[in-house]
């Protein structure tokens, strides 16, 4: 049996008295890519947002690494091994890439384990190697992408938790970026993927969750959400 | 690299150093006569409490309107203590106290109102600038409304341009320091900076009160070279006035606050002669520099001897094309 990293129990956030997560149970083991897909609004944001500690918990718990970090601050689960990806990108512009790598491993106080950090990113991403003097805000959306994701690599997480990365990227970015993912876990670093791209998700995830209206309503590995016909004509066009 | 460092490290000494040199030589041929000295006291004063708004607001993004408050905590502190113990020592003593009170109360002020966002802070900061001026204008020790008179003067130009210099330096070293950037990364994405680890509100607080102690440095420094304070000194107009300092210049960029601060004292002085007119054209300035550079002289670059005296220009075409 695997080992379980994250577990999130009867988990519920609100928005004031908005209820965008009712009640969600769901499981990632170490190793594993895990995707959440839904439509907009279904909640998977949210999820990924509480997990990482920028939305507080309304009900529930969230236990990663068998700690309950509920009550976490966000710099803290980023320390414990927990680094999200936020939506849309985010770089630093006015900043090289070099520097926003640097800010990435904010929290990393060891020297030479930063400077591996640099090694393993940029020979993830040879791209960033060639533009690391470059000023972040003059790449592309694609190559801005890979260097939020090299970026939150640079913390060294157990974890790292993607927000919608291929929104609107090229589709050979695209592409780029679903391989790249694959690469992360095969470097053992543990994924939970959010997409609206489904069809892609569920085809590198191990396992995948379907969210609507903040409840889980189907759940099974990538093939076997892909072939369900429920899925398929809800999110991925009959 | 390192030679590379100290070359440029010296050619900004040598600057400062120039500068030294122009003015007492044209103090010896009478070009600059006293009024021109306090004109630079004076323009160093302002300069040192502008770098530490533009701290606040240039790279942590926080909009304060209570730098008076700030100025009116060192200048009493100092005219306080200057009058009590009229020794150089005294005076040193008075701006460590000042400095430190400063930063306790904006420790104190920033933890929760560095929560608000925009207008809310500035009208947080703005009452908390207000509250200090108050209490001290109804304080007994500090002598009320009328203010303390006849403080020991200790401050002359060489004392505030080494000051203001020191200032230049650890706030440049600042900014580019683990600590700065991460002060940036807050100002310019604060989710981003967030999932990476970093506190944002310690680092703005962090930014909040190193720009606290600095208006009190400044304050503490004018009022002894004004051997004067009152509560009056430090109204709404005098953070506006620094304000504009820094908006002028570029939010963000240090050598704009320098080269505002420097301008601004010398446009003063040629606006002397023109009596009232002075406020208006003043005014005309600043309305035309808003409407021809809204993001300020510098925006957010920041000058470079660096780049003036050593780049042959190569370097940086280079790391362009390959972006291209």
């Amino acid at each position: 049996m695997a080992e379980t990293l994250l577990k999130i129990a009867n988990l519920s956030v609100n928005y004031g008295a908005i209820k965008a997560v009712r009640g969600i149970d769901f499981v990632v083991n170490r190793g594993e890519i895990v995707t959440l897909i839904g439509a907009n609004g279904a909640g998977k944001s949210t999820i990924l947002r509480t997990i990482s500690g920028l939305e507080k918990v309304t009900d529930g718990t969230v236990i990663f690494n068998n700690q309950i970090v509920n009550h976490m601050p966000s710099e803290k689960r980023v320390r414990h091994g927990i680094v999200q990806v936020p939506e849309g990108r985010r770089v630093f512009p006015g900043m090289t890439v070099q520097e926003n790598l640097q800010l990435g491993a904010f929290t990393v106080s060891n020297k030479s384990q930063n400077n591996s950090g640099y090694d393993t990113v940029y020979q993830q991403f040879p791209i960033l190697k060639d533009r690391r003097n470059q000023d972040a805000a003059t790449l592309s959306g694609g190559e801005q992408q890979m260097l939020a994701i090299g970026r939150a690599l640079m913390a060294q997480p157990k974890m790292i938790l993607l927000d919608e990365p291929s929104m609107g990227l090229a589709p050979l970015y695209i592409q780029k970026i679903f391989d790249i993912i694959q690469k992360i876990r095969d470097t053992g670093v543990t994924v939970l993927l959010i997409e609206q791209n489904a069809n892609q998700a569920l085809k590198i995830a191990d396992r995948g969750y379907v969210l609507e209206g903040g409840k889980i309503i189907a759940t099974g590995t990538g093939d076997e959400l892909l072939s369900s016909s429920d899925v398929r004509e809800a999110y991925l066009g009959g | 690299m390192d030679k590379a460092h100290i070359k440029y490290t010296l050619s900004w000494a040598t600057l400062a150093l120039m500068i030294v040199i122009l003015i007492v030589v044209m103090t010896m041929f009478d070009i600059i006569g006293p009024y021109g000295l306090t004109t630079i006291v004076l323009i160093g004063i302002n300069l040192i409490a502008a770098i530490g708004l533009n701290l606040i607001i240039g790279m942590s993004g926080q909009f304060s309107l209570g730098h008076a408050g700030f100025m009116a905590i060192g200048a009493y502190a100092t005219a306080l203590i200057v009058t009590a113990v009229p020794t150089i020592f005294g005076f040193i003593m008075s701006l460590f106290v000042g400095a430190m009170l400063s930063g306790i109360v904006a420790l104190i002020v920033g933890i929760p109102t560095l929560r608000l966002r925009g207008d809310y802070l500035a009208i947080a900061t703005l009452g908390v600038s207000e509250i200090i001026r108050i209490l001290i204008m109804n304080f007994k020790f500090t002598h009320g409304p009328a203010g303390i008179f006849a403080i020991p003067s200790f401050v002359n130009w060489p004392l505030v341009f080494g000051m203001a210099v020191l200032t230049i330096i650890v706030v440049v070293n600042l900014v580019r320091s683990p600590t700065g950037r991460a002060i940036i990364a807050v100002r310019d994405n604060e989710i981003a900076a967030e999932s990476l680890g970093i506190n944002t509100t310690k680092y703005k607080v962090i930014a909040f009160v190193l720009g606290a102690v600095l208006a009190a440095l400044a304050g503490g420094l004018r009022a002894s070279f004004i051997q004067s304070v009152s509560p009056q000194d430090f109204t709404f107009m005098q953070s506006i006035t620094i304000l504009i300092i820094v908006v002028l210049g570029g939010i963000g960029s240090i050598s704009g606050t320098v080269v505002t601060a420097i301008a601004l004292g010398i446009l003063d002085v040629i606006l002397q002669n023109f009596g009232s007119l002075r406020m208006v054209i003043y005014a005309v300035v600043l309305i035309v520099v808003m409407l021809f550079r809204p993001q300020g002289l510098f925006g957010r670059s920041e000058f470079s001897l660096k780049k003036m005296l050593f780049d042959s220009g190569g370097n940086h075409d280079k790391d362009h094309s390959k972006g291209a």
